[in-house]
């Protein structure tokens, strides 16, 4: 074991910070952990150090551990934001993996502290997301206790199976709807409104001219935030459920920001400990050494012998990225824009003609039969392909759009913004899950694969 | 805990406040077992669909190897275009193709993140007991109760105590009780005399019969085919398996025939192929054969399946009959499974007729038709719950 090198990186931890602070980075405290790698694993494929139990986790757990056992995966370190930050660092690392993580760690926390994403998230979960995650791992598990795990995890297939739906323009402690309708305006007061008004009653007036209030159509416009609507509006659930979906909902407000920064974060991380290194005199030569081969490693765009890559690096993109902007911007510049832009911006913004040359980015088509073939394409083509996947937290669009007066729910897929429809038997499953907690028959129209309307319905 | 690293009770560390909890358990294991045992649930649900299609009989083996995908934890996705695109890095120019097409599209996952589950497919091993078992609660089946048949078949068995007697039976401790309770009335007497002695004594006595032998006909004609084959193979596999959930000493005897009859190893009879023409009283003698040269009804009891696709010729029908009867009064069943995949006849058939008759002759016997493989139980669960009925 090389326990005593480890111990030994906790001395350069006061040096990289006082530097990291010289250099302009403002973060809060992060409290280090040396873990086992097999807990590294568990943090990774959970996304939090205590996270509630699901079967699905333990399939993404036995893929890490495939790709673990062929070599395929390495981790250095796992970092949550917060005040203060938890990074858990491998135990396993050399003292030189160490620092170059240690530093790595502080341009997360910089950035998660300055990010307006990373802020509002905080501002709304809090800036102890750790520790509410593993609240909510014993509020389950105080769930099953009672309820059963059958009952439980019913509510955990439907909650967890649409963690990417909540809409993050309204805030994670939101209201309900109000119950009745605001009271139409007035019309004009000219001699036409006052003989129209005299010939039929407004609706919300009745015959003795008393207003009366109309109730609200629940939900009052199409509701894209489906845990917090399923919480708030299902028919039949039950307070101890109703908790479950708020808690996979904060969690899920709290991996948004994760989600919809990684190049710019990953990349930001990935130039201070890069900076931070160039300027460590403090270490030995030969660590440095080690912690920039450790750094190529990570950054590099493809693996090594291969030549071409068919999924962008974001740690390479980002890092690279950020290299030029803050070679041709200078740090202020920089530091704005990590303040300000999320993936969309940045890439659309600042992955111009020139990087994208130097880069050799090519876009791809991969066709059903297995065939990939390089295609000519615009810088925006680009941007779009390679932003795709992030459209709305990876998730197709889909919203409440109603509920009848039986209870049942309307579904309505947004084919036109997401380009086509559904997979029918994935949103069935989906819908059968969604069906145990809603408890009334829910209709979801989408297309089909020739753009035909197609109605998805479950009942009973 | 306190094999955990020292880096973590170094004076600065700060999480040595949770020294090692980590290492107590795995949630990563945890979840993945729940996952295991949904998956069992699921194998378990679908079982009689997934059983029958599993190649079971002949193997030899005690399990069932069922290969399972990973569960997916569905998600709302969009429809898979027929052309995806991608960003990609490295030295190519528009026009290169990185990856060949296959015709089968086999390529379409590969490379594709794996997350999502489903795409690694494992076995589970199922025992075939368990599954027996796991059929017979799901059908709700009955266990057979053994025809005790007036046997013949006698035994030795110890039976009471008598003051004569080889001295090999010597009940030691029975006679010193003797002794005691003689001593308890007659004080200051001998410490044994002959009248404490007491043997063992050993009587004849009539066993019933616990063992069982099972008759498996099949009609190999030509008009068989392989799909009717895989019906009534598959069928046998299970009737055996619900009488050896009974017996435990079950023998299996093969028969097939056309216009002959031929007795078979298990492994051989299924790979039988026969031309020609169908005469099922061919085969019923054959068993009748087989059952009075070694299998005495009063220590057996006689099961007795046939499979055919129903065709005999009607000169037939007078000798079958004469020698089913004669199965039927000494077996403890005839059942009759008819499997026509193509052209189902529903029992309206020669061989239907045949069994239809023994049975309103107050025999123990019942048809069902199966044409497809989901039949199977339907088939299994008439045959054990009549059986039940009439035993």
């Amino acid at each position: 074991m090389s326990t005593g090198i480890n111990a030994d990186w906790r001395h350069y931890l006061p040096k990289v910070e006082s530097l990291a602070n010289s250099l302009g980075l403002s973060f809060n405290p992060v409290d280090f952990e040396a873990v086992p790698q097999s807990f590294m694993m568990e943090i990774s494929v959970y996304g939090l150090p205590v996270r509630m139990p699901h079967w699905s986790f333990g399939v993404r757990y036995i893929y890490q551990l495939i790709q673990h056992r062929m070599g395929n995966s390495r981790l250095f370190e796992v970092v949550f934001p917060g005040n203060p930050g938890h990074a858990y660092l491998a135990q396993n690392n050399s003292v030189a993996e160490n620092v170059l993580v240690t530093a790595h760690v502080l341009g997360h926390a910089d950035f998660s502290r300055n990010n307006i994403l990373f802020k509002r998230a905080q501002e709304q979960v809090s800036e102890h997301i750790v520790e509410h995650a593993a609240n909510h791992a014993r509020q389950i598990a105080v769930a099953i206790e009672e309820y059963g795990l059958q009952r439980v995890e019913a509510v955990l297939d439907a909650a967890l199976s649409l963690e990417q739906h909540i809409d993050c323009n309204h805030g994670v402690r939101r209201p309900r709807y109000p119950e009745y309708e605001s009271p139409k305006a007035l019309p004009r007061d000219d001699a036409f409104a006052k003989r129209f008004a005299a010939l039929t009653p407004f609706d919300d007036v009745d015959s003795q001219g008393q207003m009366h209030r109309k109730r609200a159509a629940v939900p009052p416009h199409p509701e894209k935030d489906l845990l917090w609507f399923i919480a708030q509006y299902a028919p039949e659930l039950e307070g101890w459920e109703r908790d479950i979906f708020l808690a996979v909902r904060e969690e899920s407000f709290y991996f948004h920001p994760v989600f919809a920064t990684q190049i710019m974060n990953e990349g930001w991380a990935s130039y201070w400990h890069a900076r931070l290194l160039r300027e460590a005199d403090f270490l030995p030569q030969s660590s440095y050494l080690d912690a920039i081969k450790c750094h190529s490693d990570v950054v590099k765009p493809y693996a090594p012998e291969q030549h071409i890559a068919l999924q962008i690096n974001p740690y390479h993109l980002g890092f690279t990225m950020w290299e030029k902007i803050i070679e041709r911007d200078g740090i202020e510049v920089a530091r704005d824009i990590m303040r300000q832009d999320d993936d969309f911006s940045f890439v659309r913004n600042y992955l111009d003609e020139d990087l994208a040359e130097e880069l050799q980015l090519f876009k791809f088509n991969a066709q059903s039969d297995g065939k990939i073939e390089v295609v000519e394409s615009k810088l925006t083509d680009l941007h779009e392909a390679m932003l795709a996947p992030k459209y709305n937290f990876g998730a197709p669009t889909i919203a409440a759009s109603h509920v009848h007066v039986d209870g049942s729910l309307d579904l309505l897929h947004d084919y036109k913004s997401d380009g086509r429809g559904l997979d029918p038997d994935r949103a069935s499953k989906v819908l059968d899950y969604m069906y145990r907690v809603w408890r009334r028959p829910i209709v979801l129209h989408t297309i089909d694969e020739n753009g035909s309307p197609l109605e998805l319905k479950k009942q009973s | 805990m306190s094999e955990i690293d020292s880096s973590l009770s170094h004076p600065q560390s700060n999480g040595s406040n949770i020294n090692g909890w980590y290492e107590l358990f795995s949630r990563g294991a945890r979840d993945w077992l729940r996952h295991n045992d949904k998956v069992r649930d699921a194998v378990r649900q679908q079982l009689p669909d997934i059983i029958a299609g599993a190649d079971v009989l002949g193997s030899g083996s005690r399990t069932v190897k069922v290969p399972v995908k990973m569960l997916e934890h569905y998600h709302f996705k969009l429809n898979q275009p027929r052309q995806q695109q991608g960003v990609g890095q490295g030295q190519a120019k528009a026009g290169d193709v990185l990856q060949q097409g296959s015709p089968q599209g086999s390529g379409k996952d590969k490379g594709k993140g794996t997350n999502e589950g489903g795409g690694i497919e494992f076995m589970l091993e199922f025992k075939v007991d368990d599954i027996v078992d796991w059929l017979w609660e799901e059908m709700q089946l009955p266990n057979l109760k053994a025809r005790v048949g007036k046997s013949e078949e006698t035994d030795w068995t110890r039976e009471g105590w008598d003051k004569k007697g080889a001295r090999s039976r010597l009940d030691r401790r029975r006679s010193l009780r003797e002794a005691i309770k003689r001593r308890a009335v007659q004080p200051g007497g001998p410490n044994f005399s002959d009248d404490d002695l007491r043997f063992r004594q050993l009587n004849q006595r009539e066993q019933p019969s616990i063992q069982a032998v099972v008759f498996l006909l099949m009609d190999v004609s030509g008009s068989m085919t392989d799909a009717d084959r895989k019906l009534a193979k598959t069928f046998f596999f299970w009737a055996i398996q619900g009488l050896k959930r009974q017996y435990r000493h079950l023998d299996t005897v093969f028969v097939a025939h056309t216009t002959e009859a031929f007795e078979f190893e298990e492994e051989k009879f299924f790979q039988v192929t026969g031309s020609g023409g169908t005469v099922t009283s061919t085969g019923l003698t054959k068993v009748q054969e087989i059952i009075d040269e070694r299998y005495s009804p009063s220590r057996y009891n006689i099961y007795l399946f046939y499979a055919s696709d129903g065709d005999n010729y009607p000169e037939d029908r007078e000798t079958a009959s004469t020698t089913l009867n004669e199965i039927a009064s000494v077996a403890s069943y005839c059942g009759y499974i008819e499997v026509a995949s193509s052209t189902p006849q529903h029992l309206n058939t020669e061989v239907g007729q045949l069994f239809r008759s023994i049975s309103s002759n107050g025999k123990a016997a019942g048809s069902f038709a199966v044409s497809k493989l989901e039949d199977i139980w339907e088939a299994v669960r008439h045959f054990f719950k009549h059986q039940a009925a009439e035993t």
